[in-house]
């Protein structure tokens, strides 16, 4: 065969095809996301190229101004439109900007913001041969106990690892409430699973427990991640199609047949409600939701506590994000299917929840269980399938989230010589020792038990407002219940902070650094703010409240 | 815009809170005298709602209406009737007694860290209940009332289980545990039925649309809102359950013995005469005026629980070995006659047991601080650790039994006009409630004045035989409260002149008239 000959043959074979377009990307409307992924892949190139001693400062400089850019960035298109008029569908129909995803960008980067600082804080251990530590592993790979490790201790390295680990669950989280395929949907699933499985895994103190609860979380993760995906292709199977806007499409009936392929399952319902079954496990599982939160107090305890904070409030309101989409963009029309199921999981979520919180005796064991009632109390408004039941989960995603940051940075500051003091007892005269700091606690735990003038109680008089009103009286009742429950295991910490004799051999309060303060200030300034004038951000949350389709 | 009067009088004491806080913790007297400057400043503004106030007037006066938070649809609305002005005056005038009296109850028993400040605490709680306790009495819309009937717990919750009795100073470790048990039972209870409540009024919104109460109450008169049988009863019993523990009726009243008991004397009295209020005040405002067809269907039941109360609560007083579980149980079936007389829907009734609300506060108040007076001279709570008072301390004697016989409502003293009242009111309408309620104080003379035989007469106990009587400070605070007490019982006009045209707007709210005499019936 002739040169010609096999050209000929290349030619022939591409001819029929059609050219292949240039993707369309929309970089203005998806600069969050990117700034976000960017700076950390330089932060990647950071950890490979400058010197051990300059990395941590670079990396946290990295950090906090990407995510400060990206915050502008959201601002900025929120404040043009995008959330509202110009929302709509971005890179191909892959991506949705618009009103829930722009404010749960917003909080997502607030809260990351947030993160960086507790994850910078370096003033709280004690220095360690004249060096100062972080809350994560010298080495994460040296092996706990051994001689490597205390090499590593010595030489003074730090995990300066964690900061772009950060930046890529937040991009990851970022695309998650916005993603508008399953296919992104599951990638950026991914994309803020796997550095969450490993920033799990480094804490400096207690390495075994944090390995185990690294291990766990990635297992069991893993499974999600599976059912996950089973559901997705399974609605591929249904639908022929893994765009949402398609399979809604689908389901209501208004499109019957995509692919002729797939002629022999499009339209199945049986694919359709396995696989929808599958996906909303996957996404319950992150949200920690009854029965898929079995992982929430082994991970929340074991992690280092900055992660556990960020993680808690982040991961939270991306999973809701991406679980609101889910339901009221793709699945609207088998809402009649979805809600009971929806409902038996928010009411023992709230039960479950906030019953066996009792028991606890860790203080981040019982904020896991907290977590856990807390996400049965935002399915209420889930459910509620209405404008004011985006709205509401919106606020208490917001609300929850620089509660839960704030007070899991209150728990990095009590410590004694085994490291953060998680043991309730410890904590016993907290209040006589260092009023302000128990005081500050308490407001966090008055927030959590959603006592009036503070941020929980605005955020639940939201979403049982809109429960109520969207016919779900009974899962109110439930939900007054359980918070009757939860109020008792917040006030017994008060009872032990205020008015239990200090311990002689009791805990220390650290000073921190002005970055954990930041943190913790900013906490309690969100809490009593959104508790006593909630009204401007009840709007933001009102207008955010569209879905792009 | 004239002058937010109403707003003034809440933030001041609410103002006066946190700068009580923020004094230094050596400046422990000057927090003191802030405190008791500020409490004496809202009388001021109270007197100055009472004068402002016309009885003839509008049902809602001195109204203030600012947008709050338009997503839930609550505004932050004030305005006060004649039973709101009563009991604000009520409560600004307790307060500075209850300031006063627990002068030295803070004082730090040893010293602790610099940062340790239990007295500016002290204080600083006391002005913050008052703030709330009198918001909720001008608060008209529900939203609003909920938020501080709520949130008033808390400060009360720290003033509870923080500051404990100096009588147990001794018995520190055990007396800290029942502290807290105490507090918590409180917190828990009264959480439990604010929660229920909140059901209750998010189901309000979802039904009426907004939280207005003059609103609400004019749809439900006008016929404009229906609401179903049944969800105007579920409605009601989620607001009266909260109102009902706050009260507290039989059978949710076991907290307030173990929280009155543990308390020190003047928290024991915020208690009782002033933040209990809020729930009966509730139940003739709330109650009433938004779910009347639902009041007047759980009218029997509700008698027949404040039947319990009065006569449950004085029996178990007479058994008391300790006096102030004793004064609370008096106290419970004190809050029976209060809630028969609301209920019994007659206007003698209620305009009797809005009176009774205002003279519970001062004869309590009275009785229960010279109590704390004699229990901290002595450092002990149980009757039998004394005897003979009288002939040692005779000042504080004589007070005491005032104070008791106001409890049992000895005629000439205020008590009796009310308690005379409320038995009427209900005698025209439940003749039988209204004979066995009449027991009440019958056992009510015995248990006072048995506690006054058995700690005041009788030989002089050796521990007691030291006792000094009243001093300077507790003369001031008992002298205003007995010449109150003998006023309002020779001369109860003035009160009654504000009240009862209030009282003719919550009858017709409830679509009630008084039962004409049967004298007349039968000509």
């Amino acid at each position: 065969m002739s040169a010609t000959a096999v050209h000929s043959l290349w030619t022939m074979a591409a001819d029929p095809i059609e050219k292949i377009d240039a993707p369309k990307i929309e970089y203005g409307q998806l600069s969050p996301t990117l700034i976000v992924i960017g700076a950390a892949i330089i932060g990647v190139l950071l950890e490979a190229f400058v010197p051990r001693k300059s990395r941590y400062y670079a990396q946290v400089f990295l950090s906090v101004v990407s995510l400060a850019a990206a915050f502008a960035a959201v601002i900025a298109l929120a404040t043009r439109g995008y959330g509202t008029t110009k929302a709509g569908i971005v890179a191909m129909g892959a991506i949705a900007v618009d009103g829930p995803a722009l404010f749960l960008q917003g909080t997502i980067l607030l809260a990351g913001l947030l993160g960086v600082f507790t994850f910078a804080e370096r003033r709280l251990d004690p220095v360690a041969h004249g060096n100062q530590v972080d809350s994560f592993a010298a080495q994460a790979a040296s092996v706990p106990g051994s001689d490597s490790e205390k090499a590593a201790v010595k030489a003074g390295f730090t995990t300066t690892e964690v900061f772009p680990l950060l930046l890529f669950a937040i991009g990851g989280m970022l695309l998650f409430p916005a993603a508008n395929d399953l296919l992104t949907l599951f990638i950026a699933l991914e994309v803020f699973s796997l550095p969450l499985y490993l920033l799990c895994a480094v804490a400096r103190r207690k390495r075994i427990m944090s390995q185990e609860a690294a291990v766990k979380y990635f297992l069991l993760g893993a499974f999600a991640s599976a059912f996950t995906l089973f559901g997705i292709a399974l609605l591929y199977g249904y639908a022929g199609s893994v765009s949402y806007a398609t399979i809604a499409q689908v389901v209501d009936g208004s499109i019957e047949n995509v692919t002729p392929a797939l002629a022999g399952t499009m339209g199945n319902d049986a694919l359709l409600l396995i696989g929808a079954a599958m996906l909303v496990m996957g996404l319950l599982f992150k949200v920690g939701a009854v029965p898929f939160h079995m992982w929430t107090p082994d991970v929340y305890q074991g992690a280092p506590t900055p992660v556990t904070g960020f993680m808690a409030a982040a991961t939270k309101v991306a999973a809701f994000g991406a679980l609101l989409r889910l339901l009221y963009v793709v699945l609207p029309g088998l809402s009649w299917d979805w809600r009971p199921v929806m409902w038996a999981v928010a009411i023992v979520t709230m039960l479950g929840g906030a019953i066996v919180a009792i028991t606890q005796t860790d203080i981040k064991r019982l904020l896991a269980y907290s977590s856990i009632a807390h996400a049965g109390f935002i399915l209420a408004g889930v459910i509620a399938t209405s404008a004011d039941g985006i709205s509401s989960v919106l606020f208490y995603l917001g609300a929850y989230s620089f509660v839960t940051i704030g007070a899991f940075a209150v728990v990095t500051l009590v410590r004694d010589a085994g490291g953060e003091a998680t043991h309730l007892s410890k904590w016993a005269g907290l209040g006589r020792r260092s009023p302000l700091v128990a005081a500050v606690f308490a407001v966090f735990l008055l927030a959590f038990a959603g006592i009036p003038l503070t941020s929980g109680f605005a955020g639940k008089f939201a979403v049982f407002k809109a429960a109520a009103e969207g016919g779900a009286g009974a899962i109110v009742v439930v939900g007054v219940i359980s918070s009757a429950i939860a109020a008792f295991f917040y006030i017994r910490v008060i009872v032990l902070m205020f008015f239990s004799e200090p311990k002689p051999e009791g805990p220390t309060v650290a000073v921190p650094s002005p970055l954990t303060m930041t943190a913790i200030a900013f906490g309690v300034v969100v809490t009593l703010v959104l508790g006593v004038a909630p009204q401007y951000f009840l709007d933001l949350a009102g207008q955010a409240g569209v879905f792009v389709r | 815009m004239s002058f937010p009067l109403l707003t003034a009088t809440a933030a001041l004491p609410a103002l006066g809170a946190i700068a009580t806080a923020a004094v230094p913790a050596a400046r422990r007297t000057a927090a003191k005298w802030l405190a008791l400057l500020v409490s004496l400043a809202t009388l001021v503004l109270a007197v100055v709602v009472l004068v402002r106030f016309e009885p003839g007037g509008d049902r809602y006066q001195l109204t203030e209406s600012h947008a709050w938070i338009a997503d839930f649809g609550v505004r932050y609305e004030l305005g006060v009737d004649g039973i709101g002005v009563a009991l604000i005056a009520l409560t600004a005038l307790l307060i500075p007694f209850v300031i006063l009296a627990g002068w030295h109850d803070a004082d730090p028993l040893e010293t602790r860290s610099s940062r340790w400040r239990p007295t500016q605490g002290f204080f600083a709680l006391i002005l913050a209940v008052e703030a709330m306790v009198i918001l909720s009495f001008e608060a008209t819309d529900v939203f609003l009332f909920y938020i501080f009937f709520e949130a008033m717990l808390i400060p009360m919750y720290f003033l509870i289980g923080g500051f404990g009795d100096r009588a147990h100073a001794g018995t520190d470790e055990k007396a800290a545990a029942q502290r807290s048990y105490a507090a918590v039972k409180f917190l828990l209870y009264n959480l439990v039925g604010g929660l229920i409540m909140l059901a209750a009024v998010i189901g309000l919104y979802v039904v009426a649309g907004n939280f207005s109460l003059q609103e609400i109450a004019e749809a439900r008169a006008n016929g404009t809102l229906d609401m179903a049988t049944n969800t105007e009863r579920w409605l009601f019993l989620g607001f009266f359950f909260a109102f009902a523990v706050k009260a507290p009726l039989w059978p949710l009243h076991t907290w307030l013995p173990n929280a009155m008991g543990e308390a020190t004397a003047p928290v024991a009295v915020l208690i009782t005469a002033v933040v209990d209020k809020v729930g009966t005040f509730a139940m003739l405002r709330f109650c009433l005026q938004l779910f009347p067809e639902a009041s007047k269907w759980a009218t029997p039941v509700i008698l027949v629980l404040a039947l319990i109360s009065i006569v449950y609560g004085a029996l178990l007083a007479v058994g008391q070995r300790d006096i102030k579980r004793l004064v609370a149980y008096a106290s419970i079936s004190h809050f029976g006659f209060i809630i028969m007389g609301i209920f019994a829907m007659t206007s003698q009734g209620q305009s009797g047991a809005t009176l009774y609300m205002v003279n519970h506060g001062i004869s309590t108040a009275a009785l229960m601080l010279v109590a704390g007076f004699l229990i901290s001279r002595r450092g002990s709570r149980l009757i039998a650790d004394y005897g003979g008072v009288q002939k040692v301390a005779p000042v504080l004697a004589g007070t005491f039994l005032i104070g008791s016989l106001a409890t049992l409502s000895l005629p000439g003293l205020a008590p009796f006009v009310s308690e005379f009242l409320v038995l009427v009111g209900t005698f025209t309408r439940y003749p039988v409630i209204g004979i066995i309620a009449t027991f009440g104080i019958v056992l009510a003379a015995l248990y006072t004045l048995v506690l006054y035989q058995r700690t005041m007469t009788g030989p002089v106990k050796p521990e007691v035989s030291a006792m000094p009587d009243l001093r300077v400070r507790e003369l001031v605070v008992v002298t205003p409260l007995i010449a109150l007490l003998i006023f309002l019982g020779v001369f109860p006009k003035p009160l009654t002149d504000i009240v009862n045209p209030a009282v003719e707007h919550t009858m017709s709210d409830v679509q009630k008239q008084d039962p004409k005499p049967e004298v007349e019936a039968a000509k």
